[in-house]
């Protein structure tokens, strides 16, 4: 018997359709019996409903409500406690999220020569700038260092982290610190209770704070730790620690927002930027007044 | 053969060498397989007995299942699990997983330190505290 060409790609073109709707019928319902078998559907995830969200978080940092010494402590105090981050006592290896920077320091290029005296020795209260084009996320090797696209925080993932350093080198904001040891030694027992008891309330897991657990991982040797806009209290419907420990100094909001708080202070009063003349677009800006 | 006594004297001293961790073995109790411990006072507490999925999925595949909640929340900021049983659940090891696996020692060690892996949890997260025993 012979077959023409023709047939014969018929044939084949017929078979393979038939082949592959048949393969996925049988998956279909073979994963329908699994399931009516087991009274299972599949796992989903999704956000939590409580969640604070934005197209861009950004901060304002109003530095004339920065007065006293306390004033700077609690903002600082509120975030290195909630973070578990180490007070290792030694410039050279300190861990940082949120510090005192002098003018100069701060804003280089722009120390004038009759810049008011108050101004010039005022310590400006700094932080990762989440810039909207960051360097540390472009030259990162792992990504582990990444800019969220639903809220453009730049988030550090320390699982991925294998501490070249590099994001240091590329931050023009010396925000990075590096973990030159383990931290657990650094940090006191006390010192790592959670300051503010709504931080931790979720689903599954209210009973902690009772038992006096912590909530927050610390980091091990050889990985590099920044702020991350408390990302983990923002997912709970809270706003960042030292916002809330600020009493009103530090505004946290939508940029992307027109009606958003930080829009209308930036609509109403000249701000500035840490370094802009970079293009990394930072998100935190400092108003004076 | 030359040498015959040589090469077979020698092949005797290999065989004996070579199975003596198996003949010194014989008769002795094995090591007995890992038991972790579900005993403790938040498991207690459960109507329902039951962890976020089966028992054995979760025996065989809790490592890959922690690997997918890590980069649930870490990546994408998704931190609500809902189980196949329709229950929901906040992804973290610290604060979930450890609320009712309270005892570390006798749960997550008892089966790593059987199979010999050491998982890096804990360098960073804080395993709850455990009374010395």
């Amino acid at each position: 018997m012979s077959i023409s060409r023709r047939e014969f790609l018929k044939l084949v073109g017929a078979s393979t359709i038939l082949g592959l709707g048949g393969l996925s019928v049988s998956t279909m319902l073979k994963n329908n019996l699994i399931d009516a078998s087991q009274g299972l559907s599949e796992p989903s995830i999704m956000q939590d409903p409580r969640a604070l969200t934005a197209k861009r978080w950004g901060m304002v940092v109003n530095m004339s409500k920065f007065k006293t010494e306390e004033d700077y402590k609690r903002c600082i105090e509120a975030c290195h406690r909630i973070h578990n981050v180490p007070n290792i006592g030694n410039t050279k290896e300190e861990i940082k999220w949120i510090w005192k920077e002098t003018y100069e320091h701060a804003f280089p290029g722009t120390e004038d020569p009759f810049l008011s005296p108050e101004i010039k020795h005022l310590p400006f209260l700094v932080l990762c700038n989440h810039c909207n084009n960051p360097p540390c996320v472009r030259v990162c090797p792992t990504k582990a260092t990444f800019k969220r696209k639903s809220d453009g925080i730049v988030m550090m993932d320390m699982h991925r982290c294998i501490g070249c350093r590099f994001c240091m080198a590329a931050c023009p904001y010396g925000a990075r610190s590096f973990n030159y040891r383990d931290a657990r030694p650094f940090i006191k027992e006390e010192e790592s209770l959670p300051y503010d008891s709504t931080f931790v309330k979720g689903p599954g897991s209210e009973l902690l704070i009772k038992r006096g657990h912590l909530t927050f991982p610390t980091r091990m040797k050889g990985v590099v730790e920044k702020c991350t806009f408390c990302y983990e209290r923002l997912a709970v419907g809270l706003q960042p620690a030292c916002v809330e420990a600020s009493q009103g100094a530090l505004i946290f909001g939508d940029l992307e927002d027109p009606n958003s708080e930080v829009r209308k202070i930036l609509n109403e009063r000249y701000s500035f930027r840490r370094k802009p003349e970079l293009g990394t677009y930072p998100s935190v800006y400092y108003i004076l007044g | 053969m030359y040498d015959g006594w040589k090469v077979i004297i020698g092949i005797i001293i290999f065989i004996g060498i070579a199975t003596f961790p198996f003949l010194y073995d014989i008769g002795k109790a094995s090591v007995p397989p890992p038991e972790p411990k579900i005993n403790t006072p938040e498991i207690q507490k459960m109507v329902e007995k039951k962890c976020v999925e089966p028992k054995s999925f979760m025996k065989t595949e809790h490592m890959k299942m922690l690997n997918n909640w890590r980069d649930f929340v870490v990546r994408d900021g998704d931190r609500i699990y809902t189980a196949s049983n329709g229950k929901e659940y906040v992804m973290s090891l610290q604060n979930t997983c450890m609320k009712c696996h309270s005892n570390k020692k006798e749960f997550c060690d008892q089966c790593h330190n059987y199979l010999d892996v050491t998982p890096y949890c804990w360098d960073c997260h804080i395993a709850p505290k455990e009374e010395k025993t």
